[in-house]
C-alpha cells in the first residue's frame, strides 16, 4: 500500500528556515539524506521530492480562450507543500511509524523540529476483484 | 525541468464535486484521462497520483521515544491536497499551459504550480 | 521489456527455465540466496546475448554454467576475504561437470523454491516479489514496474526477503507431506495475491506493464503440474481462469469499472470458462472442499449464466453458506449478504450486514459501505444509498472504484 508523507509550511516557516544557522541546515539535510537512505535500505522507498520556494509558486486557471492565467498571490495562512515521501508499506501503522521518524528531523537551534507530517493513502489504479 | 501541479480542495468543495450530475462527473473523468494520455504520448508525463480524502489522513508527530502520535482532525476550511501531476517540460510556460488545461477541465479551480528543488 | 517481436519467445523460455536453473544451482551449492543472485545474472546475460548470438543448443545448460561460474567467483572472493575451511575450498575447486549437475536435478526443485519463497516469515509483498523472481523468472525491473516502485527498491525488498529466509535456516529440500499440507495455503495465497494485483490500470506507465494475472495463471499451472492430486491448487487455477475470462468486459474505454450485472457477456472468454469448469469439476470430484474450490464454484455459476438475470443465485447463496463454514472471513460474510439479498430480498441482505458493523476488520472498509449503498438503493432508500456511496468513494484507495462509486451516487442524486 502506498502512502504519501507530506511536510508543509506557511510562508513564514519557509522564511524562518532560510534564516537557520549553517550547522542547523546541514544537520537537517544530513538527517533527510539518512532518512531517505533508511527508506531505500528497507525496501519501502518509492519517491521523494523537495519543492521550490513558495515565492516561486503560481496558481493557474484557464482564461477565456484557454490561455493559462497565472497569479502568485496566496493568503499568509496558506500551508505550502515543502516536500514529500512516497512509501510502499504493508500497513498504515508502518506508515505512521515512518512518518514519526521523519518528524524527528532536527530543527532550528538543534532542537527537534517535531514537524507534523501529514500521512495519506495514495490511490492506485488497482481494481478490487471483490473475492 | 520538473514541475509539480497540485490540485487542492476543501471539504465543502469536494462535497460540491460529489453533487455534480453524473454526466458531468463522467465527462470530467474522461477529460482527465485524456490529458494523462496526451501527456504520456508527448513524453511530458512523469507521474500522477490521487490521494484519498482527508478522512483517511493522519497527522503524525514523533514522541521523544519515536512512538508516533496520530491525529486525524482537520478543520472544515482547511485546504487539502487532492492529487498532483508531475511533468517534465522545457520551461515554466509549458507547465502553466498544462495546469491551465487541468484547471479548465475542473470547473476552473486553481492549480498550484511548483518547480522541483534541484538536489 | 520485449520491444522486438523475436525477443518474446526468448523471454518466455527464460522465465520457464529460471526456476530450474536456480533449483539446480541452489541444490549444488546449498545456498539459495547466492544462487538466486547468480541465476538472475545468468538470465540477464542470456537476455543480452541470445537475441544477437542465437539461442544455444542447450539453453538450460548454458544458464546453469553461467550461474555456476558466478557462484564460484562469488565463493572464491568470499574465501579470499575470509578464511574458510579447506573442505569447502576443495569442494568448490572441484566444480562438477554440467552433466552431473543436470543429472542431479529434480523436477520437484521448483516446488521447493515455491515453498521457500512463500515462507511464513515473509511479509506478503516480500513473498510476492521473491516468488515472481525466483519461481516466475521475472527480472527485478519487470517486477518493480508491475508494482510501480523503483527498481532499486524492489531489488532491496528481494534481497531482504532472501536474508530472512537464510536467517530462518530453511534447508533446500522438499517439505515433508505434513509440512506441505501446512504451508500450501501460504503458497496459494501468494499466487492469489499476484493474480489480484494484475487488475490495475496502467495510466502513465512508461513500459508495457507485465501482465501479472497471466503470470499468476502460469505459476498456478506449473504448481498444479507439480501437485497433480491437490484439489485446492486446481481450484485456485480454476478460480483464476473463471475470473480472468471476464477481463475484457470488466472495464470500459476510459478504464471505468463495469459491474458484473452490466457486463457484455459476449466479451467473456469461453475457452477460459470451459477450462475453468473442467478443472473445477475434476477437483470437486476428489471429495474435499476448500476455499479456492468454493470461490471457483461461485465464479463458475456466474460464468455459466447467459444473462445476468439467468444467474442461479440460490446456488451461489448455498455456496457462500458453505464458504462461511469452511473459510469464514468478513469478506465472505459481505459477499454472502449480497447473495442473500438476491435470493431473499435486499432487506435481508442489509440485516446480515449489521453483524459486520462491529467487526473492526471490516467496519471501516469501503466495500461495506459500497454494498450497503447498493442494497439501500434496492429498497428505495435513495438518500441513505447516496450517503453510503459517497462514504465508500472517500474510503477506497482504488481510482476505478472511486470513480465508479462517485458516479453511482451522482446517478441517484440526479434522479
Amino acid at each position: 500500500m502506498k502512502y504519501i508523507l507530506m511536510m508543509t509550511g506557511k510562508k513564514s516557516d519557509f522564511e524562518g528556515y532560510a534564516r537557520w544557522s549553517k550547522e542547523d541546515l546541514q544537520a537537517n539535510v544530513a538527517f533527510m539524506r539518512a532518512f531517505s537512505k533508511e527508506l531505500k535500505d528497507s525496501g519501502v522507498f518509492v519517491s521523494t521530492e523537495g519543492l521550490g520556494w513558495p515565492s516561486e509558486a503560481k496558481l493557474v486557471r484557464a482564461g477565456k480562450n484557454g490561455e493559462p492565467i497565472t497569479d502568485g498571490v496566496f493568503p499568509e495562512s496558506k500551508e505550502f507543500l515543502a516536500g514529500y515521501w512516497i512509501i510502499d508499506v504493508e500497513s498504515p501503522e508502518q506508515a505512521y511509524k515512518i512518518a514519526a521518524r521523519a518528524s524527528q528531523a532536527p530543527g532550528a537551534g538543534g532542537n527537534l523540529a517535531n514537524m507534523p507530517i501529514e500521512v495519506r493513502p495514495v490511490l492506485s489504479g488497482h481494481a478490487d476483484l471483490g473475492l | 525541468m520538473k514541475y509539480i501541479l497540485l490540485m487542492s480542495g476543501t471539504k465543502a468543495g469536494v462535497e460540491g464535486y460529489h453533487a455534480w450530475p453524473k454526466q458531468d462527473i463522467e465527462a470530467h473523468m474522461a477529460v482527465l484521462h485524456r490529458i494523462n494520455k496526451d501527456l504520456t504520448e508527448s513524453g511530458e508525463f512523469v507521474a500522477t497520483q490521487g490521494l484519498t480524502g482527508p478522512g483517511e489522513a493522519k497527522v503524525v508527530r514523533g514522541e521523544k521515544n519515536g512512538v508516533p502520535v496520530t491525529d486525524g482532525i482537520f478543520p472544515e476550511s482547511k485546504e487539502f491536497l487532492l492529487g498532483y501531476w508531475i511533468v517534465e517540460v522545457p520551461n515554466a510556460e509549458r507547465a502553466y499551459a498544462i495546469a491551465g488545461r487541468i484547471s479548465a477541465a475542473s470547473l476552473n479551480m486553481p492549480i498550484e504550480v511548483r518547480q522541483f528543488a534541484i538536489h | 521489456m520485449a520491444d522486438h517481436p523475436y525477443d518474446a519467445p526468448i523471454e518466455h523460455l527464460l522465465r520457464e527455465l529460471a526456476p530450474q536453473v536456480l533449483g539446480a544451482v541452489a541444490r549444488r551449492f546449498r545456498d539459495f540466496s547466492s544462487a538466486e543472485d547468480a541465476a538472475q545474472e545468468a538470465m540477464i546475460a542470456a537476455f543480452t546475448q541470445w537475441p544477437q548470438e542465437g539461442v544455444p543448443e542447450n539453453p538450460r545448460g548454458w544458464l546453469i554454467q553461467v550461474a555456476c561460474r558466478r557462484m564460484t567467483d562469488h565463493v572464491r572472493s568470499e574465501i579470499a576475504r575470509r578464511e574458510r575451511e579447506t573442505a569447502v575450498a576443495a569442494e568448490t575447486e572441484n566444480l562438477a561437470s554440467l552433466h552431473e549437475i543436470e543429472a542431479d536435478m529434480d523436477p520437484d526443485d521448483t516446488l521447493v523454491l515455491l515453498f521457500m519463497c512463500c515462507h511464513p516469515a515473509l511479509t506478503p509483498s516480500s513473498a510476492i516479489a521473491l516468488t515472481l523472481r525466483a519461481v516466475g523468472g521475472l527480472t527485478t525491473a519487470e517486477i518493480a514496474n508491475a508494482f510501480l516502485v523503483p527498481e532499486a527498491t524492489m531489488a532491496q525488498r528481494i534481497s531482504r526477503a532472501k536474508q530472512t529466509i537464510k536467517a530462518s535456516g530453511a534447508p533446500f529440500r522438499l517439505p515433508s507431506p505434513h509440512e506441505r499440507t501446512e504451508h500450501l495455503p501460504a503458497v496459494l495465497h501468494v499466487l492469489y495475491l499476484i493474480f489480484s494485483e494484475g487488475y490495475a490500470s496502467s495510466i502513465g506507465s512508461h513500459l508495457q506493464r507485465l501482465d501479472l494475472a497471466r503470470e499468476a495463471i502460469r505459476l498456478a499451472r506449473n504448481t498444479k503440474t507439480l501437485l497433480p492430486d491437490n484439489a485446492e491448487i486446481a481450484g485456485l487455477l480454476a478460480l483464476m481462469l473463471l475470473t480472468d475470462a471476464r477481463r475484457a468486459a470488466r472495464t470500459g474505454p476510459d478504464e471505468e469499472l463495469i459491474p458484473l450485472d452490466k457486463q457484455d457477456r459476449c466479451l467473456w472468454d469461453r475457452g477460459e470458462i470451459s477450462e475453468g469448469i473442467e478443472l473445477l469439476t475434476a477437483a470437486l470430484a476428489k471429495g474435499s472442499v476448500g476455499l479456492y474450490q468454493l470461490q471457483a464454484a461461485i465464479a463458475a455459476v456466474h460464468d455459466e449464466a447467459e444473462r445476468a438475470e439467468d444467474t442461479d443465485w440460490p446456488q451461489i447463496l448455498a455456496l457462500y453458506e458453505l464458504l462461511k463454514r469452511v473459510s469464514p472471513s468478513p469478506m465472505v460474510t459481505l459477499n454472502h449478504a449480497i447473495a442473500a439479498a438476491m435470493v431473499q430480498g435486499p432487506a435481508q441482505g442489509l440485516q446480515l450486514l449489521k453483524a459486520l458493523d462491529t467487526d473492526p476488520r471490516i467496519a471501516s472498509h469501503y466495500r461495506l459501505d459500497a454494498v450497503r449503498a447498493h442494497l439501500l438503493e434496492k429498497i428505495g432508500d435513495y438518500e441513505a444509498a447516496i450517503e453510503h456511496y459517497r462514504v465508500a468513494a472517500a474510503r477506497t484507495t482504488s481510482i476505478p472504484e472511486r470513480n465508479y462509486l462517485m458516479t453511482q451516487a451522482a446517478r441517484l442524486a440526479g434522479d
